[in-house]
């Protein structure tokens, strides 16, 4: 056997009252797909900083040794020069630059002091090749969707002759389309002598894709599972990530609907003026007590847009329509107006306007509700302690306390304290936006069980998701979007995979 | 020794907050030393604190200011200003003090609102906005003052804003040579704060919450006692509290409230913090920009009333590069420029910190030029101190 590309022997990392990595021992042979998966602060991302010189040599215990040698990385430039590169979740492009620039940001192809942009356009061209995108190397980053940048991300990875690349996470934000567009350039980059690591908590891709899989729980590596051997399946993931069989991840409920109608939203329509033009026209929906009502749709569908523009209305887009609650016609002039009025709005980005990163659990846990735990305008912090570990239990969040850092959580542990703030409202109606995006199978089994009890205690819950299996499995009604309109609606006895489709891409 | 150890643990967790105490420390440690004793006299720190009070409570305001990613440009002409206002309005207009005093204050607050106005409504940048104010002040400063030049203010009230202290008791129950009502103004404040230590420590463990160890607090009751009965019998050994102290006092203490207790001032650091998610959460992010303004207005007002009473008069230059001093202060006292980060006494610290070493450096004959370089370098020191221990902490 030819030895690994990628040894990481008995890591070790503590933070302040974690233990994030705890003896991990990792290996990936060249040439193979290997994902990394676990539950949601398993330590996945820490370890991939580890390797890629995030958290500088020193800073943990163990070894890395990448093509037979122990390195000793200080920074990312120093692990990009040896050939790893990594793409975050949070993608790391300039928005205002174009294309071809951003490419090449960092290590640009000079013509003595100055940069030679004839080149560059050149090579730029080439590496978008590289990664199937037919676009013009010299538009803007921003004017590009999430899918798109996602490429332009690996094809700046690429054009530094990368060996190792990480992907953490790079499905989450996608469509079905890019993600299976994704893979598939994952695959070729295979064959093309690029080894990859792919953290992902969307097992039906792992299962499609990966080589090998190793499985991280608490900071420990559980078992690495060879694909070629048969070792690879959604039940044996599952179990080895939560330690526990989930045997339907969609929990059982009765559907029992009340008849009053709490919300109706009628002849709905938005202009942005941003970018001047009509992003919601003619929408009619409606929500009982006690149901689930899901929007579906592709990304870009106008979904988002809907759920902002009917909670006050932030993005200040110009609108037509009424709003009627328990059959009273309101309007809603702020968020505040609406958060009165029993709404509240779980965002789909949590970290650019979902939290607080700089602020603690607490702090955002009561942050839209105030009022609650104040007296005379006077917070009382003790009762807000309370408050937020009443929470941090019932909804598992893991942190050491709730005085810990938003931002030094993981990923799923943010969105689990972005839910518990918007509970705290103890709304009437629930938007959920994307609510189980990059979050692992056992919390999102957690998350369910949650909305269930929810909606038997009498809320109503509109749930935005772009995951078709979690509409099906959640929903007491389905309406599909499609570019701003609503282009259907489906009770969920009738509702399947394709017909949803089929009316979201028309 | 266990005690030695638990405390240099404690000390080391919390670099970041007590390292601004640490630093005044050594700079007054230092001129001290340098000077004799001269600089520790009863004599200099009152003058010290006296001086500072014009900027500190530009550097409370501008701190608000900072935390929710703005800045205010126009506050020293402003100030300049308003207190030109003040004593024309006392000098010209023949208004009464009592009336004078509102009358520029609510003045502030408009003329902090207008600033704030284009920035909340329109997204102007503050920088702009009140970069518009600076001019537009200056020039008002000199349009009021052109036709009298310096108007000296002849009203004892209101000069003793900037030069008085506090009435003694009456001669019968003085203790001789210190300033007593100042002594006990001092002793009733230690008091205050250590009743108020212990029932917030009781109430915490009342709802199981960890708490200092026992042997911790009392040394924490204990030099924080020390130290503010320290200061008191220093300055009761001049002539005691002076009016400006006072004033400076209460408006840190009422901005320290309302920025760490209240739901407004969560609101300030939740716009702070990210604004975007403070506005999802229900929060009118230009209503907290025209109450921030509007409170920079306020303070600007009050700081030039102080300077104008403690120069007994207005002139045609006052004013000049306040809003910077009030700036550095607020860096050097922790504030953070991304926004959300930062108190109202580090700020109060921060100025008497930068006030500390104008006075040392005065003392000791040091040249004007020198002092620019120092201070430049103590404001580079500390926010590079700032940004390492933040990042640590990380
Ligand atoms: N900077 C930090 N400071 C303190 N604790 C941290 C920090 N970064 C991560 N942690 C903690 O380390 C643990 C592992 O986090 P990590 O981000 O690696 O999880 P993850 O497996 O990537 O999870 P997710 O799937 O949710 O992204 C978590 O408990 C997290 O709270
Ligand atoms: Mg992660």
């Amino acid at each position: 056997m030819t030895p690994p590309i990628l040894e990481m022997k008995n890591i070790t990392k503590e933070f302040p009252g974690v233990k994030a990595l705890n003896n991990v021992s990792f290996s990936v042979q060249k040439d193979e797909i290997h994902c990394l998966v676990g539950e949601n602060g398993a330590g996945k991302s820490t370890l991939m900083k580890v390797l890629s010189g995030v958290y500088p040599y020193g800073d943990y215990s163990g070894d890395i040794v990448f093509e037979g040698e122990v390195q000793k990385f200080r920074g990312i430039h120093d692990s990009e020069k040896a050939g790893i590169a990594i793409i975050y979740q949070e993608l790391a492009l300039v928005p205002e630059m174009t294309v071809y620039e951003n490419i090449f940001l960092g290590h640009e192809i000079r013509r003595g002091a100055l940069v030679n942009w004839n080149e560059t356009l050149k090579r730029a061209a080439e590496m978008l090749k590289k990664v199937k995108l037919d676009i013009n190397p010299t538009v803007k980053v921003k004017d590009l969707g999430v899918g798109k940048q996602q490429l332009v991300e690996i094809a700046k990875a690429l054009s530094r002759d990368v060996k190792l690349l990480i992907l953490d996470e790079p499905t989450a934000a996608l469509n079905e389309n890019e993600s299976e567009n994704l893979l598939s350039l994952i695959r070729d980059l295979k064959k093309q002598g690029v080894t990859c690591i792919l953290i992902s908590h969307k097992l039906k891709e792992v299962i499609s894709i990966a080589d090998k899989v190793t499985v991280l729980r608490d900071g420990q590596t559980i078992c690495t599972l060879d694909a070629d051997l048969g070792q690879v399946s959604e039940t044996v993931l599952i179990k080895n990530m939560v330690g526990r069989e989930i045997d339907n991840i969609y929990p059982k409920r009765e559907h029992v609907v009340g008849e009053e109608v709490v919300l109706e939203v009628r002849n709905w329509n938005a202009y942005s003026p941003i970018v001047e033009r009509d992003i919601l026209k003619d929408i009619h929906f409606n929500i009982k007590k006690g149901e689930i009502i899901a929007f579906a749709g592709l990304m870009g569908s106008g979904r988002t847009e809907l759920a902002k523009s009917l909670f006050g209305n932030p993005d200040g887009f110009r609108i037509q329509g009424e709003i009627y609650l328990k059959g009273k016609k309101v309007a809603f002039s702020s968020p505040h107006d609406a958060i009165e009025a029993g709404l509240a709005y779980v965002t789909e980005d949590r970290k650019g306007n979902g939290l607080i990163l700089i602020q603690d659990v607490k702090q955002n846990i009561t942050l839209a509700n105030l009022q609650e735990i104040a007296r005379r305008s006077i917070v009382n912090s003790n009762v807000e302690v309370n408050v937020a570990n009443d929470y941090r239990v019932s909804l598992n969040i893991k942190t050491p306390s709730v005085e810990q850092r938003v931002s030094n959580l993981s990923g799923g542990n943010q969105q689990k304290v972005s839910l518990g703030k918007w509970l705290f409202v103890k709304p009437d109606i629930l938007i959920l936006d994307e609510p189980t995006r990059g979050i692992d199978v056992g919390a999102k089994f957690e998350i369910y069980t949650i909305m269930n009890r929810l909606v038997e205690q009498g809320m109503s819950i509109i749930m935005i998701s772009s995951e078709l299996p979690e509409v099906l499995g959640m929903s007491d009604r389905i309406y599909i979007v499609s570019s701003g309109r609503i282009t259907g609606e489906l009770p969920i006895g009738e509702a399947t995979q394709e017909k949803i489709m089929s009316l979201a891409t028309n | 020794m266990g005690l030695f150890k638990n405390a240099s643990t404690v000390l080391r967790a919390n670099i970041r907050e007590y390292g601004m105490y640490i630093a005044l420390f050594v700079i007054m440690a230092i001129f001290t030393i340098l000077t004799d004793g001269v600089f520790m006299s009863s004599r200099n720190i009152s003058n010290l604190l006296n001086q500072t009070g014009y900027i500190a409570v530009l550097a409370v305001g501008m701190t608000l200011v900072i935390v929710i990613r703005h800045i205010d440009l126009s506050v020293g002409f402003l100030a300049g200003f308003l207190g030109a206002i003040a004593a024309i309005a006392m000098v010209f207009w023949k208004l009464p003090v009592i009336v004078v005093i509102p009358l520029v204050l609510a003045l502030g607050v408009v003329a902090g609102l207008i600033t704030a106005l284009p920035v909340a409504k329109m997204g102007i940048p503050s920088f702009v906005a009140s970069l518009a104010g600076w001019l537009i002040y200056r020039g008002a400063i000199l349009l009021v003052t052109e036709s009298t030049g310096t108007i000296v203010v002849p009203n004892q009230t209101f000069n003793d804003i900037g030069n008085g202290f506090i009435p003694d008791l009456p001669v019968a129950m003085r203790i001789p040579g210190l300033h007593t009502l100042t002594l006990i103004v001092g002793l009733l404040a230690i008091i205050f704060y250590i009743v108020n230590e212990i029932r917030s420590r009781r109430t915490k463990q009342a709802y199981n919450f960890e708490v200092l160890s026992m042997d911790m607090f009392i040394l924490k009751l204990v030099i924080i006692s020390a130290l503010v009965g320290y200061l008191t019998w220093v300055l009761a050994g001049y002539q005691g509290l002076s009016w400006t102290l006072v004033i400076v006092l209460v408006v840190v203490a009422v901005y320290h409230f309302i920025t760490t207790q209240t739901v407004l001032g969560r609101h300030i650091y939740a716009v702070g913090g990210n604004p975007e998610a403070a506005e999802l959460s229900g929060i009118s992010v230009p209503r907290i920009i025209l109450i921030t303004f509007g409170s920079m207005g306020f303070l600007s007002a009050l700081s030039g009333i102080l300077f104008t009473a403690r120069l007994q008069s207005a002139t045609m230059t006052a004013g000049s590069l306040f809003e910077l001093d009030a700036i550095a202060a607020a860096y050097v006292g922790g504030v953070s420029a991304a926004g959300g980060v930062g108190k109202v006494v580090g700020s109060l610290l921060g100025a008497v910190v930068m006030l500390s070493l104008t006075s040392g450096m005065n003392l000791m004959n040091i040249g004007i030029a020198y002092q620019y370089v120092v201070r430049g370098l103590v404001l580079a020191l500390a926010v590079i101190f700032d940004v390492a221990t933040r990042r640590k902490s990380k």
